[in-house]
């Protein structure tokens, strides 16, 4: 039996959940130990002038599994006057955040978890919830830095969610739809001025709205230069500075598998998402898509995926970090007016044509 | 025949939601820690936003979720943590006149009760009821409620000039 018809017979109602639960874990795995490896400890060390690991497999390649095996051993230590139940909670919430976030993302035409009516929104609701993993988590340590870096962490996560959200209206404006798969195939199906042959990416039309929206996803990672939570000269490790061991390497894998999701939607919302252009294959509609790009279709979404966070990462390797202050001023008084600004001209693009 | 009209899953499902959301409630009220208290308090708030699904109403469900547990929530937690949130139990969180809360929750139950009950009575929800689009209601709030959406956009406007005005020492 070959795969297509693997993939439109009727399976049982287990077989299918079974399959959803091993896809969800493989996409929001895969893209996390790729990104930790390739960037996080290769790409560094390449800019630092270093080599990285080496040791544990051709070229270190089996350097995480070291890791998880390290993190996975360690005791399980909490602080004497921690509030142990919510302390061990955190580290979830912001995991199944993450787990929450990746079950609206399409990877081709039939291969997704749910075909969401209003995914966008979805997606940035859900991402939400992990500000309260990262609070309790920064409470709950008994410790004064530990609490300090959760304040700081929802501050900055609040004030960037809103330029954030007003980004993607500017999408969902010209595509007409929150669906993350209709605006996958408006970008595909499109044509700019009668030229179809690149389809109509976003990034070309919204591009404030996708420097808008990659600052924010920037911020809302905690990645460097918004990295005021976590950070090492002023608040030892923020909200992480007590956790150790398999609660670190959740919150670890939380950090870097957030940073593969956001960067699918990033691709899907700008970029095209899975899908080339439906020109180049005689292709119309979402049904008249060959079904070969169910596998074509995930590799494509992960290569751009790849390279939105290699400028995710290039940034974080590259500049110091904010002030508070200017952090708070760069968000409220630059980042919404611009996007706002955004929203207002391609609505009035919009009816104008 | 009986069993058709019934949606058991449904009913099944709005049970367990229920019983979580009504001992989330209780807790929140009797828990001995402020932080406790406002978790608790989101566990009923979650529960709300899956009846809502049950209802087959997702827009609505995912604002819930954005609103009050993304941002309503976090800015609770953010307000006690910064004054007053101690880790362990506290002894002054209960006030002595605290009995009187009892009455006014009785009252709004029988309200909210008698204004269900006069405004369905025994009307039933069509077990294949089509959903409510996400563009339908932006239709109808665009549409023949733009003016209480007008009047609701200036009444928060007015709020955070407010809380601006308060907030500024100058």
């Amino acid at each position: 039996m070959n795969l297509a018809a693997l993939l439109s017979a009727d399976l049982p109602y287990w077989v299918q959940s079974l399959l959803r639960v091993v896809g969800g874990l493989v996409a929001v795995l895969l893209p996390a130990g790729t990104i930790v490896y390739l960037f996080l400890f290769k790409m560094m060390s390449f800019m630092q002038s270093r080599l990285g690991p080496m040791e544990a497999g051709p070229q270190g390649s089996m350097q995480l599994f070291a890791e998880v095996g390290k993190w996975l051993q360690k005791e399980d230590i909490y602080p004497a006057r921690a509030d142990k139940f919510i302390f061990k909670l955190a580290p979830l919430i912001v995991l199944a955040s993450t787990f929450l976030l990746v079950v609206v993302v399409p990877f081709g035409p039939d291969a997704l978890f749910t075909d969401f009516e209003t995914g966008v929104f979805y997606a940035l609701a859900v991402s939400s919830v992990s500000v309260l993993g990262i609070l309790i988590a920064g409470w709950s340590s008994a410790n004064k830095y530990s609490l300090l870096g959760g304040l700081r962490a929802a501050g900055q996560l609040i004030a960037y969610e809103l330029p954030m959200v007003l980004a993607v209206v500017g999408v969902v404006i010209q595509a007409g739809t929150m669906n993350l798969q209709q605006i996958v195939v408006a970008q595909n199906g499109g044509s700019m001025f009668g030229f179809s042959s690149l389809g109509n990416p976003y990034v070309i039309t919204q591009f404030v709205g996708f420097i808008v929206f990659m600052i924010a996803v920037q911020a809302e990672l905690t990645q460097t230069p918004f990295d005021m939570p976590i950070a090492e000269s002023e608040l030892v490790s923020g909200y992480m500075t007590e956790y150790s061991g398999f609660r670190f390497l959740i919150f670890f894998i939380g950090e870097f598998a957030t940073a593969g999701v956001f960067s699918m939607i990033a691709s899907i919302l700008f970029l095209g998402g899975w899908a080339v252009p439906f020109s180049w294959f005689g292709w119309t509609t979402i049904d008249s898509i060959d079904n070969w790009m169910n596998i074509v279709g995930p590799l494509i979404l992960f290569t751009k995926m790849i390279v939105i966070v290699f400028f995710i990462m290039w940034i974080r390797f590259s500049y110091p970090r904010f002030r508070e202050d200017q952090l708070q001023k760069f968000a409220w008084k630059v980042l919404i007016p611009v996007s706002l600004a955004n929203i207002m001209v391609t609505a009035i693009l919009k009816v104008a044509f | 025949m009986f069993a058709s009209e019934v949606l058991v899953a449904q009913n099944i499902g709005f049970a367990i939601l229920a019983t979580i959301m009504v001992i989330g409630a209780l807790r929140v009220v009797t828990t001995s820690n402020v932080v406790h208290a406002a978790l608790w308090l989101v566990v009923v708030l979650a529960g709300a936003a899956a009846q809502y699904i049950l209802l087959a109403a997702e827009f609505v469900a995912i604002t819930q979720v954005l609103v009050y547990i993304g941002a309503v929530m976090v800015l609770f937690l953010f307000g006690t943590m910064l004054t007053r949130a101690r880790i362990g139990a506290e002894s002054d969180l209960n006030n002595k006149n605290w009995f009187f809360g009892i009455p006014v929750a009785l009252a709004l139950f029988v309200a909210m009760a008698i204004a269900l009950d006069s405004g369905f009575g025994s009307q039933k929800m069509p077990a294949d009821a089509a959903v409510a689009t996400t563009q339908e209601i932006s239709d109808q709030i665009f549409g023949p409620y733009l003016l209480p959406f007008w009047a609701l956009s200036f009444v928060l406007l007015a709020a955070v000039v407010g809380a601006i005005v308060l907030a500024r020492r100058d």
